[in-house]
């Protein structure tokens, strides 16, 4: 059966290999803070981190991720305490209906962790999540400051 | 729903009234009176708890956690805190304490209505039914500092309340509501109430955080799509790609062997379902499974030919008319100068984040429903029409909703899962949409378009204004009951005379605003904003139009129209004011838009900075005024009107849904494209504070959206749009 490391545990998955991972980690996982919202790598509710990177799980079948791979979803983000970005979220009242946000908050904080002082310009090139409510606004103040947060954590 | 409706026993009250409070006479001088007897009913739900409510608003536990019941629905537009404010901020109790619980409309019922319409569209679910709520508060604080008083046999009124401890200073004394909340339960309600002067508030007014957020950081909440039940299935269905036509036939054998497949389910006349043991098993056979369809008569209906019915709607005989007055269409007849534009608006999907969802199971004795609705009591209805049961053996248990827009306020996804889960007995079946499913199966934003004709005087004023709106009508397939003889009710919105919470807020002269209804079969339903979207669009852009025939500034236009009109003018003063239209140019490159509109008993405007470069449009800032009289939450109306704008402008620059061979042909975001960070152009939000009423807040300022920035792009080019999305229009060209 396939394996998968997901928040730091292997699991094994009774599941066919083509099924997006999106799909495992809900169904097969049980973790179903992982959105869909489009299942055509759109949207961005789905995000999850792969070895650090930002990715659409929707449209990536379970047979492309290894068992070396580390994969952190947002059940696994701030497992032990908080991640600084959603400190930021909660300061900042950003969520709305809240569904995207989990894909915000895990584009956000691989984003932060590529490039820690991104310029608005950065931001709003790279966090291209779908939001119907229209949180953008604070998206972007989120981001921001976030990136001031960790930087001074840093310091 | 009255007290005639079946009640279980064990939550019959004592008093022989089941009536619920009524606002009394003294309601003018924040006296408020409760009938003769509060409702005693249905302790039920708190007994489950473990901890009696005070009333149907308030549970108070020993470690002083105040439980707030939310009778409205939260889909994002933060009313949950708003209301949950209101009623602390009466129950005096403190904030950070302060949890929330959802009512059920089955519970609802038992209960006698106490909670009243839990329908949750029109930006009302605080405007609404703040009163009653403010006394839901009210009342159970009265009873709670009337608990600790008998506990220490003082009287009453030597008690102080704050933050939930109550203070017998005399005797140095005091207590929590904790303490006393057993005993208060118990206590006969007060006849009435006072309560606060908005001017005293602490916690209502005050922007404070929402409460129902850290759940939706972290990935804990349970949204209906992640709903889950032991011996779960999952349906995945499939209805006619032309709305109305007929399933024909399907060949389940095809896919009967695929793995976690377990039925292969007619639903109903146009839909098929596959049910099994995952979502993606269940799209996966139902992708591969043969249908026939009977597209029926609308197959070879197109947006072009739905185009053509609307323009034969431009100049046809009608008798529905929203606004009249003078003879607009004599003086125009004589007009020396006419001015005559026509502009369009396509079909928008809802498009909420969360796809439609609701898990039902059903027995033979009881159904029951998990999942997200605007409309508990018509989702409970449809449940038990559907089930074959009576409503008192089904619960709609509702939850907060991954965004909405008034999607939910239909409940065809109810009865479609309720009838799958009837095949599939004993069973929770969750049925959930495919996004294809969702965009092609919506209740789209009405097509209209819309001939305006005015004349002009040779100073430049308005003679006479002819508003012809030609499309569909939302109600009649919405809510066929509520349409008259003439057409529609909520048509004119924005554009109706005088009063009400939709007036216009010019006179002319002369006018006449008169609609023609073509009903094309795509199914239609209320968009946030309804009909005030395309209304503020045609005549805050036509308006603009006059100006520059006329040969006026835009604003001082508009003032000369509007001076019976001093709230709306107000706010469009405001929007003005804070983008310096007076005072300072823009930067170079950059131009100015304006528009204005009252909707839902908001008076908005908005006033936009954008540029046109290369063809390309960049919309920099925008300054939008509300006035929606009370302030109840300064930081959520920020985020409701910053949000306003991105649907709206969302819709201007992207939105499109067009038919083809019947069919709705956009199926996903890559198709139906919407607004991201990359466009979002600075809000600024003033709220021009007044108190005084209660307007909505989450859809009005949407429709200023479009035509402030509509009318800066004319500024900036010399081009008039006047056919939406602008992605199908060059800027560049001339």
């Amino acid at each position: 059966m396939p394996k998968l490391n997901i928040n730091g545990k292997v699991v094994e998955v009774d599941v066919e290999d083509d099924t997006p991972l999106l799909w495992v980690i809900r169904d097969h996982v049980g973790l179903t803070g992982t959105k869909y919202g489009c299942g055509v790598a759109q949207c961005g509710a789905c995000t999850i981190h792969i070895d650090g990177v930002a990715t659409r799980s929707c449209a990536l079948p379970l047979n492309a991720v290894t068992e070396e791979q580390k994969i952190v979803t947002i059940e696994g983000l701030g497992a032990d305490k908080p991640h600084p970005v959603q400190q930021v979220w909660a300061e900042l009242d950003v969520a709305q209906c809240g569904f995207c946000q989990v894909g915000m908050i895990m584009a956000t904080a691989s984003l932060l962790a590529q490039n820690p002082t991104p310029s608005e310009d950065d931001i709003r090139a790279e966090i291209t999540n779908i939001c119907r409510c229209g949180t953008y606004g604070r998206v972007l103040a989120g981001v921001k400051l976030a990136s001031e947060r960790m930087a001074s954590n840093k310091g | 729903m009255g007290s005639e409706l079946h009640i279980d026993d064990d939550t019959r009250p004592a008093s022989p009234s089941r009536r619920g409070f009524l606002v009394g006479a003294g309601a003018a001088a924040g006296v408020f009176s409760f009938g003769f007897s509060f409702p005693m009913a249905g302790k039920a739900l708190a007994q489950q708890a473990g901890t009696p409510d005070i009333n149907g608003w308030v549970v108070i536990q020993p470690d002083d956690t105040v439980i707030i019941r939310i009778a409205r629905i939260e889909m994002g537009q933060g009313s949950l805190t708003g209301l949950a404010q209101l009623v602390a901020e009466e129950l005096e109790c403190d904030w950070d304490k302060v949890r929330f619980e959802l009512v059920k409309p089955g519970e609802n019922r038992r209960r006698d209505n106490l909670w009243r319409d839990q329908s949750t569209g029109g930006s009302r679910a605080i405007r609404g039914s703040q009163e009653y709520v403010r006394m839901g508060g009210a009342a159970a604080r009265s009873m709670l500092v009337q608990a600790a008083a008998q506990g220490w046999g003082v009287p009453l009124e030597q008690c102080t309340v704050a933050k939930g401890i109550v203070t017998h200073k005399a005797s140095g004394r005091s207590t929590t509501y904790g303490a006393v909340a057993q005993r208060a339960a118990t206590l006969a309600p007060p006849k009435e109430v006072k309560l606060k002067n908005p001017k005293d508030w602490t916690i209502a007014g005050q922007p404070v955080k929402r409460i129902d957020t850290l759940d939706k950081l972290n990935g804990s909440l349970v949204y209906g799509t992640d709903f889950k039940m032991d011996g779960m299935l999952v349906a995945v269905p499939k209805a006619s790609p032309v709305h109305g036509g007929k399933l024909k036939s399907f060949d389940a054998k095809a896919v009967e062997g695929m793995r976690g497949v377990k039925h292969v389910l007619r639903v109903d006349d146009e839909t098929v379902a596959v049910v099994a043991d995952t979502f993606w098993r269940a799209k996966t056979a139902l992708d591969a499974l043969p249908i026939e369809w009977d597209d029926g008569p609308n197959a070879t209906v197109s947006s072009d030919t739905i185009a053509a019915k609307l323009r034969e709607g431009l100049t046809a005989e009608t008798n529905f008319v929203g606004n009249r007055a003078g003879d607009a269409r004599a003086v125009l007849a004589k007009a020396s100068r006419v001015i005559e534009a026509d502009y369009s608006y396509p079909y928008q999907n809802h498009a909420p984040m969360e796809v439609l969802s609701a898990t039902v199971r059903w027995t033979p004795e009881r159904c029951d429903m998990w999942g997200p609705t605007q409309v508990p009591e018509q989702a409970l209805e449809a449940l038990a029409t559907a089930a074959g049961l009576s409503r008192e053996a089904c619960e709609v248990h509702t939850m907060r909703i991954g965004g909405s827009f008034g999607r939910r306020l239909m409940v065809d996804y109810v009865t479609m899962a309720t009838r799958i889960a009837k095949q599939v007995p004993n069973t929770p079946v969750k049925m959930m949409w495919t996004r294809e499913e969702d965009m092609v199966q919506g209740r789209f934003h009405p097509v209209t378009q819309c001939r305006l004709r005015a004349s002009l005087d040779a100073e430049g004023n308005v003679e006479a204004l002819h508003m012809r709106i030609s499309g569909q009508s939302i109600m009649a397939y919405m809510r066929p009951s509520i349409m008259t003889a003439n057409g529609d009710p909520v048509t004119f919105q924005g554009l109706m005379p005088g009063g009400g919470e939709m007036a216009i807020g010019y006179s002319f002269p002369n006018v006449l605003i008169d609609h023609a209804m073509h009903n094309p079969h795509v199914r239609p339903g209320a968009w946030r904003g309804v009909n005030l979207n395309q209304n503020a669009l045609y005549l805050e852009c036509f308006v603009d139009e006059l100006a520059h025939a006329a040969g006026v500034e835009p604003l001082a236009f508009r003032r000369k129209l509007m001076a019976k009109h001093p709230k709306h003018l107000a706010v469009l003063e405001a929007a003005a004011k804070g983008i310096s239209w007076e005072t300072s140019k823009p930067p170079e490159g950059v131009h100015r838009g304006l528009a204005q509109i009252m909707g839902f008993g908001s008076y908005v405007a908005a006033a936009a900075e954008v540029s046109v470069t290369g063809g390309k449009l960049k919309i920099h800032r925008i300054v939008a005024a509300t006035n929606c009289g009370h302030v109840l939450n300064p930081q959520q109306i920020d985020a409701q009107i910053s949000g306003s704008f991105v649907y709206g402008l969302s819709a201007m620059l992207h939105g499109e849904c067009t038919v083809k061979d019947g069919r709705i042909e956009q199926e996903n975001f890559d198709t139906y494209t919407v607004m991201r960070l990359d466009e979002m152009p600075q809000v600024e939000v003033i709220t021009v504070p007044s108190g005084g009423f209660w307007g909505g807040v989450g859809e009005p300022t949407i429709a200023v959206a479009a035509p402030a920035v509509l009318n800066a792009i004319f500024a900036a080019t010399g081009k008039r749009i006047r056919n939406m999305p602008l992605k199908n229009i060059d800027l560049g060209s001339t």
